[in-house]
């Protein structure tokens, strides 16, 4: 294949700013209060939710980035599969959707149709209808979605809503950041960026429509701010978190990689903005760049009761979702997080 | 007087910097210092979390904002591990791999089929040349947990070097989460890709 997308420049989730300084900027705008938005920045969730009658709020949000693999096509997938988590994150079902697109003007425009084809059959697999979009003549290709989407305003997951005593089920294996990371070098095996092709362009949709007949307390789409930053974002301030590593899925081959060092920035600046909340038991290098990990398009992190826990994660594997229990909330200790 | 090689990796993005400081610190065979010039403080990061790892002497220095140095030492000695190398080659000859799925063996009388199973897992250890990898799932998981008669067999050939591994999903449902005696835990991502990779799968 020739090199079709030579800007892959380390895309993806890779690609977003940094937490640190977008709370730094982010706690300096002016809100306004509306008390029909149920779900605005505050919480740092994952998507908008406006309340428009006392049953119906819609669900908004918005995700693009640059390429993390060569196939435009599958970029396509990935970048919606990506945007569309948002909408099953919060419990809602996918209405319609826009395309963000940012292309060079001397590209090939037949690479800028393999992307949209791309993204517009995952749309469509999540039920939705694809309503328009807006492109621009940009240095770098980035693409993504802007996703509406509707929810009961009482049946919205927030992803702060877990409890203590919690299990805590992730849906997804880890680890996509750093096998596309060693893509970029040459060095992931076949195998691995198979793996997590197949793991960026499955619809959250699948485990998300296992959830309705459990009492979710909260939920969220694991992607940039990795694994830890994620569950940090879950815990708030009032409770902690015990991983059991032992448990957690991630892609055989990442573990190899990140032995080999290559290591994203994200992953760094992911370890950096939550410092020492998180405490590791174990001596695991590899381990712990995997969960620093930012995912492209990574799996839900669901918080239920303990007791729930087990009829889910029979549920989750009927619709194919191979999920695992990876830990539960904790009382709050010192240590935000454990891991053990 | 030590060898001093300079890396430049101004305007690489990681994981480039770390990639090419790693090249620079093997081919130094003699031992040596590598300085490695990178222009964003996440890289400086990253370049001291390697050498941390490899347990090497590192220092950095900040010249302006965008231009960092890192030294770091090495005696020699980093040849790149060739064992890691051929995981694209799948080697054909000794990938055999054993799925368990059931605390028992056959169908019929399940009292006969755990006698069986036991034989049938110390039949294995004494293969001549032994299984890759063992994976247990659904039943399975009682093999390699408290109270399983095949603990011993199984353990001596861990120690040979063949991977065991049981399906946490399985560990969790049945409740054996913290009883695991022999082995590692894996999930199905893992178990499709040792099976889909193994040149010959039995089931007893």
């Amino acid at each position: 294949m020739d090199e079709k997308i030579t800007f892959c420049k380390g895309g993806g989730c890779t690609a977003k700013l940094g937490p640190a300084a977008l709370q730094r900027v982010l706690g300096k705008i002016p809100r306004k209060y509306d008390p029909d938005l149920l779900i605005g920045y505050d919480s740092s969730d994952d998507a908008a939710v406006y309340r428009v009658r006392e049953d119906l709020a819609i669900v908004q949000t918005l995700d693009f980035f640059p390429p993390m693999v060569e196939d435009p096509y599958l970029f396509g997938q990935i970048a919606a599969t990506n945007a569309l988590s948002d909408i099953y994150a919060m419990g809602g079902e996918v209405k319609t959707a826009l395309n963000i697109v940012c292309f060079p003007e001397h590209y090939d425009m037949n690479i800028l149709g393999e992307i949209i084809q791309g993204g517009t059959e995952k749309v469509h697999e999540a039920g939705g209808v694809l309503a328009g979009g807006h492109s621009i003549a940009d240095a770098d290709v980035k693409y993504g979605l802007s996703v509406m989407g509707t929810i009961h305003p009482d049946k919205i997951y927030p992803n702060d809503g877990g409890k203590e005593g919690d299990c805590l089920i992730l849906t997804k294996p880890l680890g996509v950041g750093i096998v596309c990371t060693a893509n970029r070098v040459q060095a992931a095996s076949e195998a691995a960026m198979e793996a997590a092709i197949r793991s960026m362009t499955t619809l959250n949709k699948y485990a998300a429509s296992c959830l309705g007949n459990y009492s979710i307390h909260g939920c969220t789409d694991v992607t940039g701010f990795s694994f830890l930053g994620h569950l940090s974002e879950m815990l708030g301030e009032k409770y902690s978190a015990l991983i059991d590593s032992r448990q957690v899925p991630y892609i055989p081959q990442a573990r190899q990689y990140a032995d080999e060092f290559l290591l994203t920035a994200a992953a760094q600046r992911n370890r950096n903005f939550l410092g020492d909340q998180v405490e590791f038991q174990m001596e695991d290098f590899a381990m712990e760049e995997i969960l620093f990990d930012p995912q492209t398009s990574g799996g839900l992190l669901i918080a239920l009761p303990q007791e729930e826990g087990e009829a889910l994660m029979g549920d989750l594997l009927k619709m194919n979702v191979s999920g695992a229990i990876v830990g539960e909330i904790t009382e709050k200790h010192s240590k935000k997080i454990i891991v053990k | 007087m030590a060898k001093t090689v300079k890396v430049d990796a101004l305007g690489d993005q990681c994981p480039i910097p770390v990639v090419k400081t790693k090249k620079a610190l093997e081919e130094l065979t003699e031992g040596g210092v590598v300085q490695t010039h990178v222009d964003n403080e996440i890289a400086v990061q990253n370049l001291t979390k390697m050498a941390k790892q490899k347990a090497l002497e590192c220092s950095s220095e900040k010249i302006d904002d965008r231009h960092y140095v890192v030294t770091i030492k090495t005696e020699g000695g980093m040849e790149p591990e060739e064992e890691q190398a051929p995981v694209c080659i799948p080697d054909a000859r000794g990938n055999l791999v054993v799925a368990v799925d059931s605390a028992t063996m056959g169908e019929g009388n399940d009292e006969l089929g755990k006698v069986l199973m036991k034989g049938f897992i110390y039949a294995l250890s004494q293969l001549e040349e032994l299984p890759k990898t063992i994976l247990f799932y659904n039943g399975g998981a009682t093999i390699t947990t408290e109270g399983s008669d095949s603990l011993e067999d199984l353990k001596s050939m861990e120690a040979q070097g063949v991977a065991i591994k049981t399906c946490g999903t399985c560990l969790n449902y049945y409740g054996l989460s913290d009883k695991l005696q022999v082995g590692e835990v894996t999930n199905m991502y893992d178990i499709v890709e040792t099976l889909a990779s193994a040149s010959k799968v039995i089931k007893p």
